[in-house]
């Protein structure tokens, strides 16, 4: 049984509301660390492997937390696991970009610099969350985020600012990734709830602040965004892109084949 | 191998929790002195191995002559006096 000291919210609807906010930090963690992991074996130097993996692990490790917390407020039994692993596409609400593919290391560590950016943002203000849990997590992950946030900073400035190759490739990445930033900062009645619970902050107040980091950074390293287009991706709906069933094939297949399997 | 692009080695030095000085704890590759400072972040204090690095470019590091160690280091195996273990130390001196 749960032990949870902090705020459950009661009715239905609010409840929901909550773990639909819950689950989209947890599912982001989730699968940002499980597209980082694919470098494991594969980045470009030794050093930078073991890099990438640090810091997928330490999404691991945020998401198992998350998750954990998304299950009690859930209250129907479901841990950290059930919710990973045994879970389908339409349940998750991760955003879009995160589940795309990696394509070449530009645009994995330009993706990663994007999304810690805006994840330093919003732990900084969940470390005030109404819910004492979501509190404490926020504060860990904002040591461990800092760092990704810097070692992906580095990386984009270096290749964008680096030899024509490496500025095209990443340059190209940001025309790519860029619009599907939008959707992080489209308001929805998830957002609003979690504002006025104190739950934590609606995303969409987040975009200046996230704002204010990411364009002097691109700036700094000779990128240029796109225009802003209609296009809103919708995977913290639960509507996410062909991608994200292959992704899920892959993480889930061991829970699913042998299930409860242990090591 | 194409030599002209590999990036340069570095020593990494790490201080512990404990410790006073930085010691030596392995080598990597790295473009510059900041990257060299993350990747030895990453690769060599994962386990809580330091609270401090230092990265110094091993061509910039001068060694001794391995063909010279016998007159450098082996005259001093047999002079035992130079180590200070014949005194009596007195009491109140504890911590030598």
């Amino acid at each position: 049984m749960s032990t949870a000291t902090t705020s459950v919210p009661t009715t239905t609807q609010a409840k929901a509301l909550a773990l639909a906010y819950v689950l989209r930090i947890g599912d982001a963690c989730l699968i940002h660390g499980q597209r980082l992991a694919e470098w494991c074996g594969h980045a470009p130097v030794l050093e930078e492997d073991i890099a990438l993996t640090n810091i997928a692990l330490d999404h691991i490790g945020q998401t198992r937390l998350v998750l954990t917390l998304a299950g009690r407020l859930e209250g129907r039994g479901r841990d950290e696991d059930a919710l990973a692993y045994l879970r389908g596409e339409h349940e998750f609400r991760n955003p879009t970009m995160l589940e795309l593919p990696n394509g070449d290391f530009g645009r994995t560590v330009l993706r990663a610099y994007l999304w810690s950016a805006y994840m330093g943002v919003l732990w900084q203000a969940l470390t005030t969350s109404s819910n004492a849990d979501l509190a404490a997590i926020a504060a860990k992950s904002l040591k461990e985020c800092r760092y990704h946030q810097r070692h992906a900073a580095d990386w984009v400035v270096r290749l964008g600012d680096g030899t024509d190759e490496s500025h095209r490739r990443v340059s190209t990445a940001l025309n790519d990734l860029w619009p599907y930033c939008a959707e992080w900062f489209a308001a929805d009645e998830v957002d609003e709830a979690a504002a006025a619970t104190g739950l934590g902050p609606s995303w969409q107040s987040l975009a200046p602040a996230w704002q204010a980091i990411v364009l002097p950074l691109l700036n700094n390293a000779g990128l240029t965004p796109p225009e802003d287009t209609p296009f809103r991706s919708t995977g913290m709906q639960g509507r996410h892109s062909e991608h994200m069933g292959y992704l899920l094939a892959e993480m889930q297949s061991l829970a699913r084949a042998f299930p409860g399997a242990v090591w | 191998m194409n030599t002209d692009h590999e990036w340069p080695l570095w020593e990494v030095f790490i201080r512990s929790k404990s410790g006073l000085d930085h010691k030596h704890c392995g080598s990597l590759h790295a473009s510059d002195a900041a990257m060299a400072i993350q990747m030895a972040r990453d690769v060599y204090t994962r386990r809580q191995e330091g609270t401090s690095v230092w990265v110094v470019r091993s061509d910039q590091i001068t060694a001794s002559d391995p063909d010279t160690k016998d007159s450098d280091f082996e005259p001093a195996e047999d002079k035992v006096y130079r180590h200070p273990t014949f005194y009596k130390l007195p009491p109140d001196v504890d911590h030598m």
